[in-house]
């Protein structure tokens, strides 16, 4: 019978049907980071169990850590305790920690596929919502509580109902400037963040086969906006090349064996879905979100939406209260607003390709005398090396901007970077709640080149037209 | 996770409806990063006079007098006696982490908020639900009498007062069995710990690059 791509990784990882209807699903892969793992290792040690597979879980603190002078530690007391509790718990249960000084460390989904922990067809896992970006390997890839951490650190399992599918294709070429980041704002603002709700999308057509595994990366990381269990991408050359040679890859011996496995991970031509969409590359455009939900986006070319084009009373109060919250006029076109702070960075774009392209936009540029603050921070400490190496912190620097230790940082505030009220963000992360970036704070979600061309601008501004 | 088979305990009677879970531990708490340590926490607002901070020493904290936990004849309790709707608000694990280590493994109460409800059977905690009534009678004899205990039953499904009157219960007959057995989720897992293991070595043939 034909399978999706979903299936055929989900009927691999069963181990044991229940008669409820739920599965007992094998996890090969946990990644853990500090906010969500405390009680977790707690419970074990109540209960006196042991990892069930130690060498599955790799962990690295990225919420909590600060993103300037490491060497000094850090400052707030609850977040070292946090990360200090990660350290002394995978010493104690012997779990391979990328600590805060390691180079390896960073954000959770930026160091996992750059690891090679995250392998195509695998079951991946991790306490946080973000983890579908490793669905961009072909795995499944999905966020858990904190229960559940401990469940799979004890057992190596999960019990699991079996979600929904969906295919999401977008077919042609993408329009000069149009970045993965792109597409996943664009779906939402289609299918809405309760769009996904009970499925597994998979994203597929010759506009994600395009892609870089970055582009992959951004798209499936934004998934989870979209209310979906796990976002999906099948595997492809593109896919083995990202792969190959990687610290915790395939060696010699196994690579080809693996390799023919992985050849298998695609839908098949005949496989149903239970939901299809179809979309075209060319009608997409640079994405801006002008309120306070990923859903309220739209091209860079668009005006902030007048109230009486709600479509119904709930939205109207939503769109309201995000005028309100986000400091809008309603018609004010999206290029006239104008930005306090920038943000580059996040496990949506915070990986090597994010920063050339930024950097290709403010070489030989300064940031904007209304723009304070400008911050590129690194997804991990390899893609901080790799961008040194190019010299992409110089031209950074030389334009204005803080080149910054890895980490979370202003995604969501939880060290010292953050938003003060009524500030004003381009934000290359993935949400624009109220109060993300920091209470009051106003979060607008862009591409890493539509970040630094408002950092330049001063504005945003439509990156098509950049000079 | 602790079994519960049976207990006789001393009983603590909540007089009040509604208790929310920021009233059973409320939230500058939740910044923890341990599942213990709650106890000392339990119902802070209402028992102590000045205001509770995560890791405070509360051995000499000026404690609210008339409230139920503070005063002698229920020092050692272990079944809390409350109203209807008990455990209402949010659904942080924290609150019956905070009864658990107060030492509270059995709470009676007309009725309870869903997934407190719930929370309490992953952590070991009875709950049992009565009628109005019969909780109005537990609330006046257990304050009518000293160290007035009450004898659980879980196999049986009883509660039984010391003048020998006994009432019973319902429970789901699933999470009767983890209780007794002391089995949590991850209890029932380790039920399939072969089949967990036969999927392993399988799965190391398919794909030896795992490192299963
Ligand atoms: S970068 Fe942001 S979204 Fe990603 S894991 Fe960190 S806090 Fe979460």
């Amino acid at each position: 019978m034909a399978r999706t791509l979903f299936d055929k990784v989900w009927d691999q990882h069963v181990v044991k049907a229940n008669e409820d209807g739920s599965t007992l699903l094998y996890i090969d892969r946990h990644l853990v980071h500090e906010v969500t793992s405390p009680q977790a290792f707690e419970g074990l040690r109540l209960t006196g169990r042991k990892p069930w597979r130690a060498s599955a879980a790799v962990a690295t603190p990225d919420h909590n850590v600060p993103t300037t002078d490491r060497a000094k530690g850090i400052v707030d007391p609850v977040s070292r305790i946090q990360v200090e509790a990660l350290d002394d718990n995978c010493r104690e249960f012997g779990i391979t920690e990328f600590g805060m000084h390691d180079v390896r460390q960073g954000v959770v989904h930026v160091v996992g596929p750059e690891q090679g922990l995250t392998l195509p067809g695998m079951t991946v896992v991790c306490g946080d919502s973000h983890t579908s970006t490793h669905g961009a390997f072909a795995s499944i890839a999905m966020g858990i509580g904190t229960s559940e951490v401990e469940h799979v650190l004890a057992t190596q399992c999960l019990i699991q109902k079996k979600p929904k599918r969906m295919r999401i294709s977008v077919e042609g070429a993408l329009p000069k400037g149009i970045t993965g980041k792109d597409v996943a704002l664009y779906i939402i603002g289609i299918i809405g963040t309760a769009g996904g709700t009970g499925y597994a999308i998979e994203f597929a057509g010759s506009a994600i086969r395009e892609l870089s595994m970055e582009g992959r990366m951004s798209l499936c990381n934004m998934a989870i906006e979209a209310g979906a269990r796990c976002g999906m991408v099948a595997a492809d050359q593109v896919t083995l090349d990202y792969v190959k040679g990687r610290p915790y890859s395939p060696k010699a011996g196994d690579w080809d064996q693996a390799v023919a496995a992985w050849r298998e991970l695609h839908s098949d031509a005949n496989a149903v879905f239970d939901k299809e969409m179809l979309l075209q590359a060319s009608d997409i455009a640079p994405q801006v979100s002008w309120g306070t939900s990923p859903e309220m986006v739209l091209p860079v070319t668009a005006a902030v939406p007048h109230l009486k084009d709600a479509r119904d009373a709930v939205q109207h109060e939503g769109w309201q209260r995000a005028l309100e919250y986000m400091g809008l006029k309603e018609g004010v076109k999206l290029t006239d607003i104008a930005v306090d702070k920038v943000f580059i960075g996040s496990c949506t774009n915070g990986r090597i390709e994010d920063f050339r392209a930024a950097a290709e936009v403010v070489k030989g540029k300064r940031v904007a005398s209304n723009v304070y603050l400008a911050l590129a921070v690194p997804g991990s400490g390899l893609v901080k090396k790799q961008a040194e190496a190019e010299g992409l912190d110089e031209v950074f620097r030389a334009a204005g901007f803080e080149w910054r230790e890895p980490g979370c940082s202003m995604c969501l505030a939880m060290n010292a970077d953050r938003l003060e009220p009524g500030e004003r963000c381009a934000s290359t992360s993935n949400r624009n709640f109220e109060g993300r970036q920091g209470m009051g704070g106003r979060t607008h979600l862009v591409s890493p080149a539509m970040a630094a061309a408002a950092a330049i601008a001063g504005h945003f501004v439509d990156i098509r037209d950049w000079e | 996770m602790q079994a519960f088979t049976t207990l006789k305990g001393l009983v603590a009677p909540m007089d009040r409806a509604n208790v929310d879970t920021d009233a059973i531990i409320p939230k500058q708490f939740l910044k923890s990063i341990k599942r213990t340590g709650y106890g000392p926490f339990l119902f802070d607002e209402w028992r102590y006079e000045d205001r509770g901070e995560p890791g405070m020493d509360c051995t000499n904290r000026p404690l609210k007098k008339d409230f139920v936990l503070n005063q002698a004849r229920y020092q050692g309790a272990k079944i809390l006696l409350a109203r209807e709707n008990f455990g209402c608000g949010s659904s942080r694990e924290h609150a019956p982490w905070a009864i658990l280590d107060y030492g509270f493994t059995c709470v009676i109460a007309p009725s309870f908020a869903d997934i407190f409800y719930n929370n309490c059977f992953k952590n070991g905690i009875l709950p049992i639900v009565l009628d109005d009534a019969i909780v109005d009678q537990l609330f006046r004899e257990s304050l009518a009498s000293e160290a007035y205990a009450l004898n659980v039953d879980l196999q049986a499904q009883t509660v039984t007062t010391p003048s020998g009157a006994s009432f019973s219960f319902e429970v789901d007959a699933f999470r009767k069995e983890c209780l007794l057995k002391g089995l949590d989720d991850i209890g029932l897992t380790l039920i399939e710990a072969d089949a967990i293991r036969a999927y392993e070595d399988q799965r190391r043939g398919q794909a030896p690059w795992l490192g299963l």
